[in-house]
């Protein structure tokens, strides 16, 4: 299977090692959206900050991030994410499009959304710049078929209360307070925070998924992904 | 050696993060248990009046009951801060369903930053809570209380008490902080022979308020949802309300420095206003629950005063159902705010119609004879929280369509257990566990109960309550439902539990598994001409792929 590391040339090992986490759910179809946002949200609350507003001297100060309850409609859940529309809907569009893959694959319904956390360290030209992951998140789903109503509902309570161990098991692995990048003076901040948004700020990061079609093999489209990174730079 | 001790400063400093992480600690829990959904919003420009960085509101009752029970004094070893939640029916049965417990151990971090790494990690630690306070069971309850049971709180310091949770109740960590002082440790017990309690249930059970809709003139009680979103009226402090302590206001400004950590330049300022500025005291509409103690907490009013970005009173989506906490010293009062340890005589005067409205959305309850419902005096009042809490009456028809224990996550050991898998009933796992004991369930069939005189007359059943003790609100109460909800389906060949537990946690796929390297390259290089065949002959396809790059 194609790697879903970043850009960095497989000769430029970094020291750090990158921490992976990896986390299961079955799930019905329709549940896959919903089951996906309260997983990466979660991480994503963690792992982001507010604006940072630099100010002379080197000092900077944070902005504030508020959070809100999301109730999920397919299962028997509700998660806490960050207010920000903007990083919803980017969360919502690499959920949508794994959906879609999963769907369109023809597959057993087994596939992955990985979330990794990265910082970019520059390069000289005309190499381009690393991308250096320091934090790994992959959720494994594998997709069921439940015949009929009683199922579902069972399906929906269930799924519910695995969801609400993933996120113990999510703070678990935060609170271990292990490596996190440093925090950046201004001209490096943009090497380690994702400082596009307006409203809050979040660690680097991307989101690549796989599928795995029946033959075992798996597609992915990082691969896409990174090659308009690559040209984009 | 170096002096490792810690700057005065820093020692400032650090008390001052762990009182506001302890009161945003206690936000934060009681604002997941008023059963609606939390909005706070982001704001890119530092208001300087976020600690940690964190939109958490501060409703000033709860921070008040929390100021009172640290009484000045910061979460230490053997002193802990404790937030106790727990359910009471309509018909005065409680019951404790989680501890969270802050607490201080003695494993020093001397080397660790006060203004810089503990700041971020009460941060992190807060939205941890945020996030677990969502998994637990008493969240659900929560959030579909109002009809027959509402979620009150109480917060004490000292010694933690988890008995009143039951038999084995589980733990959940949510994180720790090291500081130079010790370690802060966050954690909830909480109850689990309660453990599900399902909405089917209560769609069954028409809401009580739904009953008497039609009395409404103002305020129209819709059935589904006892919330009412907020309705902010700017207005006068008529003194009911909380003075807001003045260090509420003290602003917290952070400014971190990316240079080398002594610099680090961290300052806590207080606003400069000394005295809270009326700038906009909003009132909260608190609904009325149609309980019998209820219209003690409706009576209150709370005023906070918004996030100073002037975020506009329509999309900020506060909770507004509050249920008051207990009085330390006397469990079951309840507490009114503004009152130090009692009930609160109810303002007189209506204030903008609130009063009326209040006292109206009691009224409901002399549909079912509670004719006691006149807030106006403390006697009353009493005499009402006396009466709720000598009521452990017999309500078992409704109790026992709220109580079902289930076989499940949160479940850990069911009370008498009866082994149902080799009994022949579909979904066997799902079933409760105790059909057979439901005859001896005292909750199914209530032991008899003296009828005593009550002032409130009847209850929300027509017989008589009883004013037997309270002596068992803490037993297990453990309502036995068995009605398994699914019918057998002889369509399916094999247990559904079984065929669930399968599919929930498949093998690893071999072409996911990490030992990738363990091919051998000739092995790859083998298969690499039949690789670039298929490649060459999709030669379009990449093509068109490449034309989507541009």
């Amino acid at each position: 299977p194609l790697s879903t590391r970043c850009c960095a040339a497989p000769g430029a090992a970094p020291a750090m090692n990158c921490r992976a986490e990896v986390l299961e759910v079955s799930v019905e179809g329709r549940q896959v959206e919903e089951a996906m946002l309260a997983v990466l949200h979660t991480v994503l609350l963690h792992r982001s900050t507010g604006k940072f507003h630099y100010k002379k001297e080197g000092t900077y100060s944070i902005g504030t991030v508020g959070t809100q309850d999301v109730d999920c409609d397919f299962i028997d859940f509700a998660y806490v994410r960050v207010s920000s529309e903007e990083l919803d809907r980017a969360l919502r569009k690499a959920v949508g499009e794994f959906k879609d893959a999963l769907r369109s694959s023809g597959s057993d319904g087994m596939g992955q959304i990985s979330l990794e956390f990265y910082q970019k360290k520059k390069s000289r030209w005309p190499f381009s710049d690393e991308c250096i992951p320091w934090e790994l998140w992959t959720i494994k789903v594998n997709v069921v078929n439940l015949a009929n109503e009683q199922e579902r509902q069972i399906c929906r309570e269930k799924v519910g209360e695995k969801l609400c161990e993933k996120i113990i098991n999510i703070v678990e692995v935060m609170n271990r307070h292990e490596y996190l990048p440093k925090m950046p003076t201004q001209s490096e901040v943009d090497n380690v925070f994702d400082t596009s948004l307006k409203d809050v700020q979040p660690y680097l990061y991307k989101i690549s998924y796989q599928i795995t079609d029946s033959l075992g093999t798996s597609v992915t489209t990082t691969m896409r992904r990174l090659i308009k990174d690559t040209l984009a730079l | 050696a170096m002096d490792t001790d810690l700057s005065s400063q820093d020692r400032k400093d650090l008390d001052k993060f762990i009182k506001f992480f302890a009161l945003k600690t206690v936000q934060v829990i009681v604002q997941a248990r008023l059963g609606e959904k939390i909005c706070t919003r982001s704001s890119s420009s530092p208001t300087g009046s976020d600690w940690f960085n964190l939109a958490i509101k501060d409703i000033p009752e709860v921070t008040h009951e929390a100021k009172k029970a640290l009484a000045g004094q910061l979460p230490a070893v053997g002193r802990s801060m404790c937030v106790e939640i727990s359910l009471k029916t309509s018909e005065g049965d409680s019951m404790e369903l989680e501890i969270w417990c802050l607490e201080m151990n003695e494993k020093c971090d001397k080397e660790i930053k006060v203004s810089y790494t503990v700041y971020n990690r009460l941060s992190l630690l807060l939205k941890s809570l945020l996030a677990i306070t969502r998994v637990t069971p008493a969240y659900r309850l929560s959030r579909k209380q109002g009809h027959e049971y509402v979620i009150l709180y109480r917060i004490y310091f000292g010694e933690v008490q988890l008995s009143g949770l039951g038999e084995g109740f589980q733990t959940v960590r949510v994180g720790t902080v090291g500081t130079p002082v010790g370690t802060i440790t966050l954690s909830c017990a909480y109850r689990i022979n309660l453990a599900f309690m399902s909405t089917r249930q209560f769609e069954r059970t028409p809401p009580i308020m739904g009953i008497i809709i039609d009395h409404f003139v103002d305020r129209p009680y819709p059935s589904s949802s006892p919330m009412h979103p907020c309705n902010y009226r700017a207005g006068e402090d008529n003194g009911a309300v909380y003075p807001s302590v003045e260090d509420s206001q003290e602003v917290c400004t952070t400014s971190f420095s990316t240079s080398p950590p002594s610099q680090c330049v961290f300052t806590v300022t207080k606003a400069h206003f000394q005295t809270p500025p009326p700038v906009v005291t909003d009132t909260l509409k608190v609904p009325v629950m149609g309980l019998a103690f209820s219209h003690q907490l409706s009576s209150s009013r709370l005023s906070y005063q918004p996030a100073a970005l002037g975020v506009g009173s329509a999309d900020m989506g506060y909770p507004v159902l509050f249920a008051g906490g207990f009085n330390a010293a006397h469990p079951h009062q309840l507490i009114g705010p503004g009152k130090e340890g009692g009930v609160p005589p109810v303002p007189s005067q209506p204030a903008h119609g609130t009063q009326a409205d209040q006292e109206r959305m009691c009224t409901p309850l002399d549909g079912v004879h509670y004719s006691a419902a006149t807030p106006s005096s403390s006697e009353d009042t009493e005499t009402v929280s006396n009466s709720s809490e000598g009521k452990c009456g017999s309500p078992h028809d409704l109790l026992e369509t709220i109580f079902v224990r289930k076989v499940g996550a949160f479940v850990n050991k069911p009370i008498n257990q009866v082994t149902m898998a080799n009994l022949d009933i579909p979904f066997a796992m799902f079933a409760p566990k105790n059909v057979e004991l439901e005859d001896n369930d005292p909750m199914v069939n209530p032991p008899d109960s003296p009828e005593t005189e009550s002032p409130l007359q009847g209850s929300l059943h027509s017989e008589g309550s009883s004013g037997s003790s309270t002596g068992n609100t803490h037993d297990d109460f453990v309502m036995i439902d068995f009605k398994p909800a699914f019918s057998k389906d002889d369509i399916l060949p094999m247990d559904l539990g079984t065929f669930y537990r399968e599919f929930q946690n498949p093998p690893q796929l071999s072409s996911l598994s990490i030992d990738i390297g363990a091919q051998s390259m000739a092995e790859d290089l083998d298969s690499l001409p039949e690789k670039l065949a298929v490649h060459e002959k999709n030669v379009k396809e990449f093509d068109a792929f490449v034309e989507t790059l541009q």
